[in-house]
């Protein structure tokens, strides 16, 4: 029976090429755009490398001081002296490392000048973070105590810089900033959109460009933390919001007194949004994203139902011959959904395709620098997903309409 | 095996009523095979079509095997067609875009059988009417007269026990016309009841009682 309607789908899509050209079109362009954006959300907010463990760490990237009224704020990033006195100790997480923000540097190798993004970290962001050891390994605490002057840098970067690539760069010397480093580990690149882990140079955070000694709340540096268990965060999170309480207000800086204090350890989305909206109303953030993609989902759904209505109606005569020989209208409207489940499927096949295509591109093209999208099982079972809401939503109204028709109006419409 | 009592259908359209059957009477016993004829207009399909469960009458009963069906639901009368009844068309009604052995296996898939049963039992209805070596062809690749034999073998594939032919050969010429006829013939003296709707004496003569309709009144 399954088999008999596939059939039948088929030789109907064969039977009105151009009606079928717009009908895949339709399905194959709105899904190609849901899975392209899904797969860019994925890539922004999932779990990725060197962020393998996003989904159970909470990150620190701001702290914001106001004053009594409200009226004036001043906003950055968190001081090593803060991550020391009120991080570092909580008992709760699994482990705590922290690095600063991006910062650029010039290095010049035979004259010629080469950008590159620097970061400093502790050896603990090694342990938060996933990055690949392609060569050699990280800096430890000895190193940090010693003040070695050593560096992990990037594949791109040992590529940029050393002539002979395939050489090893571990105890090769580096110059950034007129300062010599000794590279001690090579990682594999990461994608800069993940801003809080990227990086072509990573430097010991206690070098004193850091500016690690500042004793004032905000500084440089951002924190993840990283939890046992995601249902560990509550727990982290209060034991973090104790920690903070505990420092005396008004607080002096910059010579204005601010009596709030406002830092939280988030999820990395909630952390990113939290940052931006500074108001604890990222919901409708979420409620705006939503909504957008039931519209980018429901209007071409509205405008299949129509499509399709026309068309069943056009097999009216098929209906009523199905229905003369026994088949009742429960049978005929699941025929329909069937058939239209089918078509969507094929539109998926290609938008999957497309999709695929469109990801190579861009991963290709070097608009994100080390782009690394794709096509990973939750995109492709949200697409699986989004495809079947799609041919039921296009094909539950028209068959349940065709299939009440009676037998003599449906042999006679013929 | 077919009671029509008291029969009658209104056609209401915005301002006009039209009065298609008027309080008809027919009992049809089982093995039979009666013929309907009249002008055209008369009411002929119409009655047919109540007969066999694809409109339904504005006033009357309709019993089938005894069983009146007036309070059949959808699903009822569904399976009643597709287990007891088997239909033949002018226009032959086939889908033309399935081959010919799909289309006579249409009443079996709302059956429970296997797939390769439905396959046997169309086969061995497409033999009956003659057409085995046109089993993968599909409509448009036939003349009407195979069109028609490939309804027949739909209509006879479940072994219904009544076949309802409107105007079998009203589309043929008169020596297909004739060709259709014995087969509906031999399916009688199988045992099928048939009732056909015809515009032909000749063919009517051949069948057992004949009816007459007149305006949608039975005056024969």
């Amino acid at each position: 029976m399954l088999f008999n309607y596939i059939k039948i789908a088929w030789k109907v899509l064969l039977r009105h090429p151009f009606y079928t050209f717009i009908t895949l079109f339709g399905i194959t362009l709105t899904l190609t755009v849901l899975m392209v954006i899904t797969s860019f959300l994925d890539h922004l907010v999932g779990s990725h490398y060197p962020e393998n463990k996003r989904d159970r760490s909470l990150y620190i990237m701001n702290v914001a001081l106001y004053d009594s009224a409200k009226t004036s704020m001043n906003g950055g990033a968190l001081s090593y002296d803060f991550i020391k006195t009120h991080i570092k100790p909580l008992k709760t997480p699994e482990n705590v490392g922290f690095s600063t923000m991006i910062s650029s540097a010039n290095s010049y190798l035979n004259g010629r000048r080469i950008k590159v993004s620097t970061k400093y970290c502790d050896p603990n962001f090694w342990e938060v973070t996933d990055y690949e050891f392609l060569e050699g390994k990280p800096f430890n605490h000895q190193n940090i105590a010693n003040g070695d002057h050593v560096v992990v840098i990037t594949d791109a970067m040992k590529k940029q810089y050393f002539e002979d690539e395939t050489a090893s760069a571990i105890g090769k010397m580096i110059e950034v900033d007129n300062e010599k480093f000794k590279v001690i580990g090579v990682v594999k690149s990461a994608p800069v959109t993940r801003f809080m882990t990227f990086s072509d140079v990573f430097f010991p955070y206690n070098l004193p460009k850091s500016n690690y000694q500042s004793k004032s709340i905000q500084g440089n540096f951002t924190v993840i933390i990283l939890a046992k268990d995601k249902s560990d965060f509550v727990e982290i999170q209060k034991e973090f919001d104790a920690s903070v309480n505990k420092i005396p207000l008004p607080i002096q800086s910059f010579g204005n007194k601010f009596d709030i204090i406002d830092v939280k350890a988030q999820p990395y989305v909630d952390t990113v949004l939290y940052s931006l909206l500074r108001n604890g109303k990222e919901i409708y953030i979420y409620i705006i994203i939503s909504f957008i993609v039931l519209m980018l989902m429901g209007l071409p759904a509205i405008n299949l139902v129509n499509l399709n209505v026309s068309r069943i109606m056009e097999r009216a005569s098929e209906i009523g011959i199905r229905k003369a020989f026994g088949a009742p209208s429960s049978s005929l409207a699941w025929q329909f959904i069937i058939e239209n489940i089918f078509i969507t499927m094929i539109g998926g096949g290609f938008a999957l395709t497309l999709t695929a295509i469109i990801i190579a591109i861009f991963n290709q093209s070097g608009l994100i620098l080390y782009a690394d999208l794709t096509i990973n099982f939750s995109v492709f079972g949200v697409s699986l997903l989004v495809c079947l809401i799609f041919g039921l939503l296009s094909g539950v109204v028209p068959a349940i309409r065709m299939s009440k028709m009676k037998v003599i109006d449906a042999l006679k419409s013929s | 095996m077919i009671k029509l009592t008291n029969i009658e259908k209104v056609y209401q359209t915005s301002n006009i009523e039209t009065l298609a059957l008027n309080n008809i009477n027919i009992d049809i016993k089982k093995g039979e095979f009666v013929s309907i004829m009249g002008p055209s207009g008369c009411g002929k399909s119409t009655l047919l079509n109540i007969m066999g469960l694809l409109d339904e009458p504005s006033t009357g009963t309709i019993a089938i095997d005894s069983k009146p069906v007036e309070k059949f639901t959808d699903k009822d009368l569904a399976f009643l067609r597709n287990q007891k009844i088997g239909f033949i068309f002018q226009s032959f009604h086939l889908i033309n875009d399935l081959s010919i052995l799909d289309n006579v296996e249409i009443p079996l898939l709302y059956r429970t059988s296997t797939s390769k049963s439905r396959r046997d039992a169309a086969k061995e209805a497409l033999e009956k009417v003659g057409l085995s070596n046109r089993m993968k062809h599909f409509p448009n690749q036939l003349s009407g007269g195979q069109k028609q034999r490939v309804a027949i073998a739909r209509a006879i594939v479940g072994n219904p026990e009544i076949i309802l032919a409107d105007e079998p050969t009203g589309n043929l010429d008169s020596a297909m016309g004739n060709e259709i006829l014995n087969i509906l013939l031999q399916l009688n003296a199988a045992g099928s009841t048939i009732v056909m709707v015809t515009h032909d004496e000749n063919m009517a003569k051949k069948t057992h009682r004949l009816i007459r309709l007149f305006d949608g009144s039975q005056v024969s």
